[in-house]
């Protein structure tokens, strides 16, 4: 099988495609070491505005309080996505499937405005008080589904033979589960947990509606001065935010390395 | 079969637990934002009225239930405001997905055309972007953007204009932020069709002697359409409702829906208005919905 050739058009599309999409962001970085005030001038190289982040201290708490609600929300959508994925892949067709497909993959393109709304107005109906909790909950709600569907994809490619030999052996299902599906889909959870942690890291629209005083999020804390204009100082903390983002998906590359040889290595054997 | 299915953990344990969360913190939330749509607003707390009655007395249901009404849709069936919002937002979303298709396109099909050690790198560095907050990645282009950002900088230093343009704040900021935040949601689906495309159905075309334009045109186009379709629907329903693109590249005029529910919510804490506004939006939105529900489902369907 001959693959059609790559010719100077896929080129120029790929460059002008990958350009489009990284300038904006590498500027950000550029400018976020630049010595002036003005945003746009460069004034010479300087650390300065990095300097005047680790001295602001509602920052550093925001921060604090967004990466709290990332790893809970996270752990918590990473359980119920990969339930949830394993349902729909190894039970067929189950009554309900029609409506819980409808409920899993509705929210992942939900308008956030809509979503944040009804979870808060639920909140209040219920009469919690807003904080950590239910921005937890919220996260939970929309990360799941990008879980559920990272897992379910490698699943649906995952060698059934395997799990029926532990069965055969006189492995009970749960057990089964935990000591041959587990570990063989266990990269696809990796990068599912850090796909929620992310998406609930960065997402403003559903803190802003369901978070209360004391539980600020850093994009809630940055959205509210990014509309007063650019800074300096917005520029070293999106390029702090974004630097950590790029080594959690280094270390989520290399795990996932070790890990895939490492499960053919045994399945090769096995 | 039956053998296999043995071998599997137990329906009801898994799930139960996700199926709970769902219709608890989605679908339950749904039937309450409708019955406050349908409340009008108060100065109280919870700022409408009137609340559900937490009791068993029918007297006091019956004045619940008179008590509703359809008010706020008059409101907004009355007012060319939020005419102007919704038909606004599903132009804007229109034109975008149209512009993300033809960005997203010759992206994807570069992608799928690249040798087999270079598509997994090609494929993780159109993802990177989208892993960075989508706050971030509009931010970047206000400062692009503005009246003394860089755009305007170089086209004042190349002498093409003779003062700043206003792009910041206008319609067409809007639709280049749009386009550059959902770009990868485009790339990713159509270059998953592109990719699995059978090539000898392309060679078969150019051996009959079509030319490489009519081969794509006939073949390889009219065969991506599963990645078309769930590529369009990624990118225009929740565009619908974007709420941070328009908020800060846009101007006072582009008033898209998830802004109008934003600033009835926060500013005018009108909830009602605001819960009016989210089931209009799900009710535009339930068929883009469903057709993508079938085609993600149909897409993840185990085999045989």
């Amino acid at each position: 099988m001959r693959r059609s050739r790559f010719t100077w058009f896929n080129g120029v599309a790929l460059a002008l495609g990958l350009a489009f999409l990284y300038v904006p962001l590498a500027l950000v970085v550029l400018y976020s070491f630049n010595g002036s005030r003005l945003v746009t001038v460069w004034g010479g190289f300087s650390t300065r505005w990095y300097g005047a982040l680790l001295a602001n201290e509602p920052l550093k708490e925001a921060a604090w309080t967004s990466l709290k609600i990332a790893v809970a929300s996270s752990a918590l959508a990473t359980l119920l996505g990969t339930l949830a994925a394993y349902a729909l892949v190894r039970h067929g067709r189950f009554r309900s499937r029609t409506l819980f497909t409808g409920m899993l993959y509705a929210p992942m393109v939900m308008p956030e405005v809509i979503t944040g709304l009804s979870l808060l107005l639920l909140f209040v109906a219920l009469g919690l008080e807003r904080g950590f909790w239910t921005v937890t909950v919220a996260h939970t709600t929309l990360t799941l589904a990008f879980v559920a569907v990272v897992v379910q994809a490698r699943l649906v490619d995952l060698d059934r033979t395997l799990e029926e030999a532990a069965a055969d052996l006189g492995a009970q299902p749960v057990a089964a589960f935990l000591t041959v599906t587990l570990p063989l889909i266990a990269p696809a959870v990796g990068a599912g947990f850090l796909l929620a942690f992310t998406l609930s890291f960065d997402d403003l629209v559903l803190a802003s509606f369901t978070s209360g005083p004391g539980s600020t999020t850093l994009p809630m804390l940055i959205y509210s001065s990014v509309r007063l204009g650019v800074t300096p100082e917005i520029n070293a903390a999106s390029s702090l935010m974004m630097g950590f983002v790029a080594m959690l998906l280094l270390a989520a590359a290399v795990m996932s390395r070790r890990r895939g040889r490492g499960a053919a290595v045994r399945s090769g054997r096995g | 079969m039956s053998e296999a299915r043995a071998a599997a953990v137990g329906r009801p344990l898994v799930l139960f637990p996700p199926f709970l969360w769902l219709a608890l913190f989605f679908l339950a939330p749904f039937a309450i934002v409708l019955k406050i749509s349908l409340s009008e607003p108060a100065t109280a707390q919870p700022p409408y009225r009137p609340q559900l009655p937490w009791s068993l007395d029918p007297e006091r249901w019956r004045a619940f239930v008179e008590g509703l009404g359809l008010e706020n849709y008059r409101t907004l069936l009355a007012d060319d405001l939020y005419w102007g919002a919704g038909l606004a937002s599903l132009g804007l979303a229109a034109v975008s997905t149209l512009l993300l298709l033809a960005v997203g396109y010759p992206i994807a099909l570069a992608m799928a055309r690249a040798s087999a050690a270079w598509r997994p790198i090609l494929v993780a560095l159109i993802i990177v972007p989208f892993w960075t907050s989508l706050l971030i990645r509009v931010y970047a282009w206000m400062a692009i953007l503005s009246p003394e950002g860089f755009l305007n900088r170089a086209l004042l230093a190349l002498g093409i204009v003779g003062e700043p343009l206003q792009i910041l704040n206008t319609n067409a900021a809007v639709l280049l932020g749009l386009v550059y935040s959902y770009l990868p949601f485009m790339i990713l689906p159509l270059y998953a069709s592109l990719e699995r495309q059978d090539p000898t159905l392309a060679e078969a075309a150019s051996d009959l002697g079509a030319s490489p334009l009519v081969t794509f045109w006939t073949v390889t186009f009219p065969l991506s359409r599963p990645g078309i379709v769930a590529g369009a629907l990624l990118c225009f329903i929740p565009i619908v409702g974007e709420f941070i693109v328009p908020d800060l590249l846009g101007g006072s005029e582009t008033l898209m829906l998830g802004r109008t529910l934003w600033s009835e919510f926060f500013s005018n804490r009108d909830w009602p208005l605001a819960s009016a506004v989210a089931v209009v939006m799900t009710v535009l939105l339930v068929g883009p919905i469903v057709a993508y529900r079938n085609a993600e489902a149909r897409r993840l369907e185990p085999r045989g």
